[in-house]
């Protein structure tokens, strides 16, 4: 038995990453960040609005939350579509509650398909962040390009067309990424992307090809219903006892190290659900009791980042 | 393949010979930091694909980066407020990628021990000078960047050959990380030399805890509690030895430092704890216990 010669070889093993999408930085090395009127901590809450078709297809891999059951898996079809309808109208009622901005990442899809939530999100005075087509039109590594730059060109325009908003937030669907997807999206006026998770802070990005910078935003993977309650399968006490020690663990680094971030990352059809939505009142209510909180959305804390 | 590479004996866990660790210590605690690279585009190994999408798995790869930009910091913070030095498993590569990080462990004079070149390359279907290299390269490279010659080994993502031991033995490594036989060191059977297994753990590791349990943090605190009250209490009969592997991208979250501390504080502050590296507890045991245990396992074999 042996492997291949190029298997032992190491190209890339060089100081800091082995890639050029972005630099080795050490978080506590860093300038301290003041967010405004002395607040530490930034809570920005995003809020996803996705379509999974019925024909979504199996490769390269199915986005989280995707179809299950052999066609037509109208059972997780019609459960997936409740966040849009029930769900995200209940996070809606307790974010107005607590008088709570956030980003709404949102299939171009779901906007064509329901207009109605583009205007909601509007009137409420709500960021878009656009997260691709739809759940089954992915952006992986391999891809076509010119299927990439097609998805990326739909979505911008579609939901800029809609909403009238500038859109300067970009989450892939399924935060997955090709070699690619930063050029494309950097070329299409994006300014921050969601899919890496390297940080607790904003991070610059280089898109390939000499398109230029942008900025990952610390978009939580971890703090997020997904990940707690239906990954982890842990209960919604347990969901509001993680917030919290994540708040309380970023306020006491804040002191000595600068203002932090508390991304708190929500699916509609998860947190929406009538049993679970009183554990976000009570994790929110929680929150915004606690001292130097700033809410706000990615591109205001982004813009306050930037002016450090 | 064979259905047993005969790497130990047969060794009942009663009426063993008594071991007491230094200063009548009943536990041997370690801490291994798990400090590795994962590579954004490695070859594929014909036994193991790296990621679970294709590459560039952006949000996984960025995922394990945040041990080293932000949850390493963290760790390390913590294990100083309790004077815990780490005994780091170590992604060879990283000496060359994050010398930032080897240097804040080398001044804290944590030990540094070999997993692999990077996590993203696996030993399976390799041949016997391909396992060489690895080896070689991590004597040399940890000797050159930390003038440590390193003394353990945990295989990269634990990939093995059936001659990983007899390798390790022959470069003189002192002990293996990679069997889970037991929670006493014993010696690995071995064509030359000697070699002993150091326990590590597949059970209290932050991974095993937060991503195949899917704990709480609140629980994983309270399973490293009671793992150390059973080995504490077990300790008194012959000194047994408690590691907590962790990765600094699982356990370095805000929300998961509280019980990590506290889990670190109750384990440190007890009496009769010999807080130690894994090297330090492998030369006592060489030093003290190698000879009388390898005769009770002759002479229980026999019987």
């Amino acid at each position: 038995m042996t492997v291949a010669k190029e298997y032992m070889e190491y190209p890339m093993r060089r100081y800091g990453m082995d890639q050029d999408f972005y630099e080795w930085s050490i978080l506590f090395n860093r300038k301290k960040v003041q967010w405004p009127n002395g607040a530490r901590v930034a809570l920005w809450i995003t809020t996803d609005l996705e379509f999974f078709p019925l024909d979504q297809p199996a490769k390269p891999f199915k986005a989280p939350g995707g179809m299950v059951t052999s066609y037509p898996d109208l059972r997780h079809f019609t459960t997936r579509d409740y966040g849009n309808r029930v769900g995200i109208q209940r996070i809606w009622r307790v974010l107005d509650k607590h008088r709570i901005k956030s980003s709404v990442a949102m299939n171009s899809m779901v906007a064509e398909r329901y207009p109605y939530l583009v205007n909601a999100i509007n009137a409420r005075g709500d960021e878009i962040i656009a997260m691709g087509v739809d759940q089954g039109k992915l952006h992986y590594g391999g891809m076509d390009d010119a299927l990439e730059l097609a998805q990326v060109t739909e979505s911008l325009t579609t939901l800029r067309k809609l909403s009238g908003q500038p859109i300067k937030g970009w989450m892939s669907p399924a935060k997955s990424e090709s070699w690619n997807t930063l050029k494309y999206v950097k070329n299409a006026g994006i300014e921050y992307v969601c899919d890496w998770v390297a940080d607790d802070m904003p991070f610059e990005l280089t898109a390939p090809d000499g398109a230029g910078k942008l900025w990952a935003m610390p978009h939580s993977s971890e703090i997020s219903d997904r990940k707690i309650i239906i990954d982890n399968k842990h209960s919604e006490d347990e969901f509001v006892e993680q917030i919290q020690d994540q708040f309380t663990g970023l306020y006491k680094e804040s002191e000595k190290h600068g203002g932090r971030i508390l991304s708190l990352s929500l699916t509609p059809y998860i947190m929406g659900l009538h049993y679970r939505i009183k554990y976000l009142d009570i994790a929110l209510r929680w929150l915004m009791k606690q001292p130097h909180v700033w809410v706000a959305n990615g591109t205001q804390i982004l813009d306050a980042f930037k002016k450090q | 393949m064979k259905p047993d590479l005969n790497l130990y004996d047969y060794w009942p866990y009663e009426n063993r010979p008594k071991i007491t660790w230094p200063g009548g210590a009943r536990v041997a605690f370690w801490v291994a930091p798990n400090i590795e690279f994962y590579e954004i585009n490695p070859p594929i190994n014909p036994k193991r694909t790296p990621w679970p999408r294709p590459h560039p798995d952006v949000n996984l790869y960025s995922n394990r980066d945040y041990g080293n930009r932000v949850g390493h910091w963290r760790m390390m913070e913590v294990m100083d407020k309790y004077d815990v030095r780490g005994s780091i498993s170590l992604s060879v590569a990283l000496l060359d990628h994050h010398p930032e990080i080897i240097k804040a462990c080398a001044d804290r004079n944590w030990e540094f021990f070999s997993h692999g070149i990077y996590n993203t390359r696996y030993s399976y279907d390799m041949d016997e000078a391909q396992e060489r290299a690895i080896m070689e390269d991590s004597i040399n490279s940890v000797k050159k960047a930390t003038g440590q010659r390193i003394a353990g080994w945990l295989a990269p993502a634990l990939t093995h050959t059936e001659r990983t031991m007899d390798l390790l033995a022959e470069y003189e490594f002192l002990y293996t990380c990679d069997l889970f036989q037991d929670d006493q060191p014993q010696p690995v059977k071995v064509n030359k030399g000697r070699l002993i297994s150091m326990p590590y753990s597949l059970e209290i590791n932050d991974i095993i805890v937060y991503n195949s349990y899917l704990a709480t943090p609140r629980r994983y605190g309270q399973m490293i509690k009671d793992q150390f009250d059973q080995l504490y209490e077990e300790g008194k009969d012959s000194g047994t030895v408690m590691c907590i592997p962790l990765h600094a991208y699982a356990v370095g979250h805000p929300h998961r430092m509280a019980a990590f501390e506290e889990a670190l504080d109750y384990i440190t502050t007890k009496p009769g704890v010999w807080v130690a590296t894994a090297r330090e507890i492998a030369e006592y045991y060489y030093k003290n216990c190698y000879d009388t245990c390898a005769a009770d396992i002759a002479a229980r074999k026999g019987a």
